[in-house]
């Protein structure tokens, strides 16, 4: 059985807004029965330019009921420009969580508001353009390096469970890891990009170095090190100090000191400051 | 809250009586049966007794009940051992419908080279044996057919699809892991059948004990290599309890057999047909077949078969859905898919599957309650306001 929060729980067993707008503003539909779950997003706008009314009607599970009607709560009050804002990760979180399963509940709560606000600019709604890569839930390979992107996937898994796509006969699996792969990839590239000129700027805050020193560790040293059964903590930043422990094998590793200095270091130099110096604490 | 518990082709409640017999042989009496002291040999008696009650339950010989750990291994064993006596042979037919205990053996088969026939069904879900007929060569090692569908209780034609088998030289197995304990089965009768897997969890025995029926002279090779047990058929020392327990659970499903196929008959119909009759737009899966006493599968159109699950759940209503969000993939159930059921109505089927301990004040208490949660759903829906839209129109 899945694990729902309080927060799904609630608003499946009592949605609110629910219904259709009669002459609505903006009308956003997505999904279909085939697929298993599918919205149909209303909302009215106020004089003062903010969304007054947000009605919806779901097929679906419950947690698709849930972010949809969660994201009707949401967008009440808000202005075009902010709804337009609006990603999956915001109901995500407004919910208090969904199960990885379930992700594309979320996603597909945010396409409806997208569809709904096209659809009040007047311009036509329809599927994000691109090349069709998983044909049994007709998603196209934009879609999937979009939700990649904004949420910042990184296995074949993850897209099928934001997406569906691959989530049927499975034959587009390999395509689908093509894509992962390039997006990934290209992301890297652009946060070491980022991070030269923040580098170059010399503006980082204590919070932002500490905070990039922990992004550096989770992202291209702790993966490393697991791969040897080892593992790292970071115990504490202290001006240009950063207090590590190793872990797991790492802690028994005659080879350690390399380690910490070699690759630690080297690694948060690159992607941190070059003033930064690696000392390992024995705990 | 005491649940309303509808989930029995899922798993049933172990019975009392059965859980009583087992638990002298954790305590006092737990000595190996393959032991030569008198400790032991009490042991192994008590063993014997409890495969001749299984054996009597299905019509067959002692010497032919071979134990498991549950269904899927005995059909894995059925369906691997048959293949390794038979090397020559490279072909297997089985059904689109099965369970995937059978199924995706099938796909592993594949990919390993073997060719696999996978046989479809109608929209009542019936197989047509003219197929079978067609499927099954001089290079088909086994043919893995089930005797009742766990999703919508459908009954196969076991013993003319067993009499194709053999005319053509191959091995028969089905996987009776639903059938057993809920209609009669005389093995002694079905002479074409070569092969039977039974699951103990699923006739009020506990979990974690299965049975693989090998009719006497059956070429099959053992999946689990180890001791001389079961005949030198499946190594490892036997798990007593469990088997003294499947034992009192095979004496038991003798005695309740006419309750099953008369009372609980007698349930499954008035739930079936008083939702069929209080909830519009509901369509009766695999109407008009033979079908298990017990089992009663039913699609709600334009609502999602979670929800319903939730929903009913919250009301201590337990049943199943063949909805692709209960079971974490994301297509529906294969079986409905295989039968043709159309989306519409796939995504929201609730499997009822109903046993000796539930009572008429149940079916009644689903009955007042279901309706109005189906009602609740569709008010969400879409579809459904689509629907009564274009009736309207039309």
């Amino acid at each position: 059985m899945w694990e729902y929060t309080d927060k799904v729980r609630k608003y499946f067993e009592s949605p609110v807004n629910v219904g259709e707008i009669e002459n609505p503003d903006g009308v956003g539909e997505v999904g279909s029965i085939a697929c298993g779950d599918a919205l149909k997003l209303t909302f009215k706008l106020g004089a003062d330019g903010r969304i007054s009314d947000a009605k919806f009607k779901t097929f679906g599970c419950a947690s698709a009921i849930a972010s949809s009607s969660a994201l009707t709560e949401m967008i009440k009050g808000m202005t075009l420009d902010e709804a337009e804002k609006v990603t999956n990760k915001d109901i995500v979180d407004y919910l208090g969580g969904l199960p990885k399963e379930k992700m594309h509940c979320s996603v597909m709560g945010m396409e409806a508001l997208q569809a709904a606000l096209a659809n009040y600019r007047g311009e036509e709604v329809k599927k994000e353009e691109g090349e069709i890569v998983c044909k049994c839930f007709g998603i196209t390979d934009r879609e999937i390096e979009r939700v990649i992107r904004e949420n910042h996937l990184t296995t074949r898994e993850e897209v099928t469970n934001y997406t569906k796509a691959g989530g049927g006969c499975e034959s587009c699996h390999d395509k689908i890891q093509e894509i992962v792969d390039r997006v990934v990839a290209e992301e890297k590239g652009k946060k070491i990009e980022l991070r030269a000129v923040e580098k170059k700027a010399g503006k980082l805050t204590n919070l932002q170095k500490i905070k990039l020193i922990e992004e550096t560790l989770e992202r291209e040293i702790k993966p490393a090190l697991r791969t040897d059964g080892g593992d790292i903590e970071l115990i504490d930043v202290q001006g240009d100090r950063v207090l590590v422990a190793l872990r797991g094998t790492c802690s028994s590793c005659a080879a350690a000191e390399v380690t910490l200095k070699g690759y630690v270091e080297s690694k948060l130099r690159e992607f941190v400051t070059d003033e930064l110096v690696v000392e390992e604490v024995k705990s | 809250m005491n649940p309303v518990y509808m989930d029995n082709n899922a798993t049933t409640r172990t019975a009392p009586e059965v859980v009583e017999t087992m638990l002298p042989y954790f305590t006092e009496l737990y000595g190996n049966p393959s032991s030569m002291h008198y400790f032991g040999g009490q042991v192994e008696k008590a063993v014997r007794g409890a495969r001749e009650k299984i054996a009597a339950l299905i019509g067959a010989d002692p010497g032919e009940i071979v134990f498991t750990s549950c269904g899927t291994e005995s059909d894995n064993t059925a369906v691997l051992g048959t293949l390794e006596s038979y090397p020559e042979k490279r072909h297997v037919v089985t059904t689109r419908v099965e369970h995937p205990a059978v199924r995706n053996v099938g796909h592993h088969l594949q990919k390993k080279g073997y060719q696999v026939t996978e046989l479809s069904v109608d929209r009542g879900g019936a197989l047509d044996l003219r197929r079978l007929e067609q499927a099954v060569t001089s290079d088909t090692a086994v043919v893995s057919i089930m005797w009742a569908n766990n999703e919508t209780g459908v009954v196969f034609p076991i013993e003319e699809a067993a009499a194709i088998a053999k005319s053509k030289g191959a091995v028969f197995h089905t996987d009776a892991v639903q059938a057993v304990g809920k209609i009669p089965i005389d093995l002694s009768k079905l002479r074409d059948v070569d092969l039977l897997s039974l699951s103990g969890h699923k006739l009020h025995a506990p979990k974690g004990i299965g049975v693989l029926y090998v009719r006497k002279g059956t070429r099959l090779s053992p999946y689990i290599i180890g001791g001389h047990q079961e005949g030198g058929r499946r190594g490892g020392t036997e798990n007593v309890p469990y088997i003294i327990g499947l034992g009192k659970a095979a004496e038991l499903a003798g005695t309740r057999m006419d309750d099953e196929n008369t009372r609980v008959r007698a349930l499954r119909d008035k739930l079936e047909k008083g939702l069929m009759e209080r909830i519009p737009n509901s369509i009766l899966n695999g109407e008009g077949q033979v079908r298990l006493p017990n089992t009663s599968n039913v699609s709600f159109e334009y609502v999602e078969g979670e929800s319903i699950l939730l929903l009913m759940s919250n009301l201590g209503i337990c049943a199943s859905s063949g909805s692709a969000c209960t079971s974490g993939s994301l297509e529906p159930s294969h079986v409905l898919r295989a039968m043709g059921v159309p989306f519409t109505a796939a995504h929201g089927s609730i499997r009822f599957s109903l046993s000796y301990y539930n009572t008429e004040d149940e079916v009644d208490y689903v009955l007042d309650h279901l309706p109005g949660i189906i009602e609740k759903l569709r008010d969400i829906s879409p579809f459904w306001s689509d629907y009564v839209r274009q009736s309207v129109a039309r």
